[in-house]
């Protein structure tokens, strides 16, 4: 574009500082985290040489193992469960043209995201408190059911937009040669649609692996996920194992967003 | 393309069939407890948590005045005021300051070369996938009093004891500005992304200046992210309960930790539900406001 050259119609007074200042402030506090979660020193307040003795002290504890087997479990439900009834949810909306109550749909399958959190917490709270009285089960069913339905508008929203994205002519195809709407879905539209349903449970699986609020009002006593294990350290003093937690499930993270990245993208 | 062909039709199943599982779940663990909320509102608080099943307008009550205990006189809660005062400005100054630093930030990102955009978008999206509570955290390293933020202010002499920040309402909106940030530049860049950049060279053709480029072309035109921005950032604010409860040290509540309160120490489940009602009002109000701005400023979607 040689209209940069002269005089760049896109340059704004100050907003190229303002956004690189915006970018060092969103992470210069994650990066001290990350450098003092390798520190060899006993306390959060001095530099004490490069080590890697909190991630051990981390690893050996074992409410953090409980905690993170907890965590794990409970994503891998919630995203499975999560990504397999917004998928269907997904085929529903987008490939049967428009019908009535339609929106109505989007609004319960996006409730999740404009509610408070809070709001759904104390709900759930509520909620699951008579239904352990009345029924005496209190195992991680009530966690596992809370963040799926917290999950589903995050897995719905890249299948639907995968979904809006694909050719319809392959399944049209698919019906023209006879093909039972089961085999026309198992053999052409879902292998398309895959990227998009991997895309999002990996999106389902760290909101539900994050979940801080929702778990923290939902769980039973001794059913500390780690998020909460977290929040419940820092009543006490802060420690560099919570650092050291942190980085590792900051790598996870970045981790699945440079998959999903990934796996997006090659739709083109 | 006849009828006969659109896929998937000989199914017979419609679309409400295939969403019924998703339904299900939502109603089961999202939008039906909604309801049970409401309706412990309106009923007496158990003596220590819980309800009793009558009806009583007490929780509602409670959620402004206050009765004196000994002469029964109705005065207006001051507790409960200031919180909901603090929750109202913290979350219009968080919008406020997010908003100043994402329009340069979504601007900068989208006037990038398509190559690199993607890359500054991606630098966007971690921060907004990690944890609320790893950002917290990591906003409260720089801000106590032995962290690198008073460290670096007294090793260069502009002060010579630790500002004392953390545990303080600025605290707070130090912390929900970081955390939120990503919140406005999404849907800012999303609008400035399908911006035509040709308004600006016929403003500038016509001797705008800058700030009237700006003012006059740039603003309007993207009104709908600014609000679809300012709202996605107000909302999670105004019902923060994470941050307010790490930064603000207990003391400095918001209604977020207020409600808190009511279903944990204060045993008044009435009340925490009837102030989570007003919350969830506030909520549904300030999405018709957008619902309704958007559509009468945008008709082309």
């Amino acid at each position: 574009m040689d209209k940069r050259r002269a005089f760049d119609v896109t340059t704004l007074p100050g907003f190229t500082t303002i956004a690189i200042l915006a970018f060092i402030l969103l992470y210069a506090p994650i990066v001290t985290l990350v450098i003092y979660s390798f520190n060899g020193g006993n306390s959060v307040n001095q530099w004490g040489g490069f080590s890697l003795q909190w991630y051990a002290v981390a690893a050996q504890n074992e409410a953090v193992q409980d905690a993170t087997a907890r965590s794990l479990i409970i994503a891998v439900w919630a995203s499975v469960i999560s990504t397999t009834v917004a998928t269907m949810a997904a085929l529903g909306t987008t490939r049967r043209g428009k019908f009535k109550g339609q929106t109505m749909i989007y609004v319960i399958i996006n409730q999740p995201l404009m509610v408070p959190e809070i709001v759904t917490a104390v709900s759930l709270l509520i909620f699951f408190s008579s239904v352990k009285v009345a029924t005496g089960y209190s195992g991680l069913g009530y966690l596992i059911l809370a963040h799926s339905a917290f999950c589903i508008p995050f897995a719905y929203l890249p299948i639907k937009a995968r979904l809006e994205g694909m050719d319809t002519s392959m399944e049209t195809a698919a019906a023209d040669l006879y093909a039972t709407p089961w085999q026309s879905f198992r053999y052409v539209t879902l292998p398309l649609l895959l990227p998009g349903v991997i895309a999002g449970a990996m999106l389902a699986f760290i909101i539900s692996l994050d979940n801080v609020i929702i778990t923290e009002f939902v769980k039973s006593a001794g059913q500390d996920t780690l998020p909460t294990y977290m929040l419940g350290q820092l009543r006490r003093a802060l420690t560099p194992e919570v650092n050291a937690i942190s980085t590792a499930l900051l790598a996870l993270t970045i981790l699945i967003l440079t998959l999903f990245v990934f796996v997006t993208k090659k739709r083109d | 393309m006849s009828r006969r062909h659109t896929p998937g039709r000989s199914k017979g199943v419609n679309g409400w069939l295939l969403s019924t599982p998703a339904l299900i779940l939502l109603l089961l663990a999202a939008s039906g407890p909604l309801i049970i909320v409401a309706i412990y509102s309106v009923l007496e608080k158990g003596d220590y948590s819980g309800v009793r099943w009558i009806l009583s307008g007490e929780g509602w009550f409670r959620v402004l005045f206050e009765k004196d205990i000994f002469d029964q006189t109705i005065s207006l809660a001051d507790a409960n005021l200031s919180i909901f005062w603090r929750s109202f400005k913290l979350s219009i100054a968080t919008t406020v300051i997010t908003f100043a630093f994402g329009l340069p930030t979504a601007w900068f990102i989208a006037t990038r070369p398509a190559k690199s955009r993607a890359f500054w978008l991606f630098l966007i999206t971690i921060p907004f996938w990690t944890n609320l509570l790893i950002r917290t955290f990591a906003i409260m390293e720089v801000i106590r009093n032995q962290g690198i933020l008073n460290t670096f202010l007294m090793h260069s002499g502009l002060i010579s004891e630790p500002i004392q920040i953390l545990y303080t309402d600025t605290a707070v909106l130090i912390g929900m500005t970081y955390v939120y940030l990503p919140l406005m530049v999404l849907p800012l860049y999303a609008a400035i992304d399908r911006f035509d950049f040709r308004l600006i060279e016929a403003g500038y053709d016509l001797y705008a200046s800058r700030w009237q480029v700006l003012r006059g072309v740039i603003l309007p035109i993207i009104k709908p992210g600014i609000i679809a921005g300012s709202i996605l950032v107000f909302i999670p604010s105004l019902g923060a309960y994470v941050t307010p409860r790490v930064l603000g040290g207990g003391k400095n509540m918001m209604i977020g930790n207020f409600i808190e309160l009511q279903f944990g120490q204060g045993q008044n489940w009435p009340l925490g539900a009837a102030l989570s009602t007003v919350l969830l009002l506030v909520v549904l109000v300030s999405l018709l406001v957008y619902t309704r701005a958007s559509s009468r400023d945008n008709p082309n979607g």
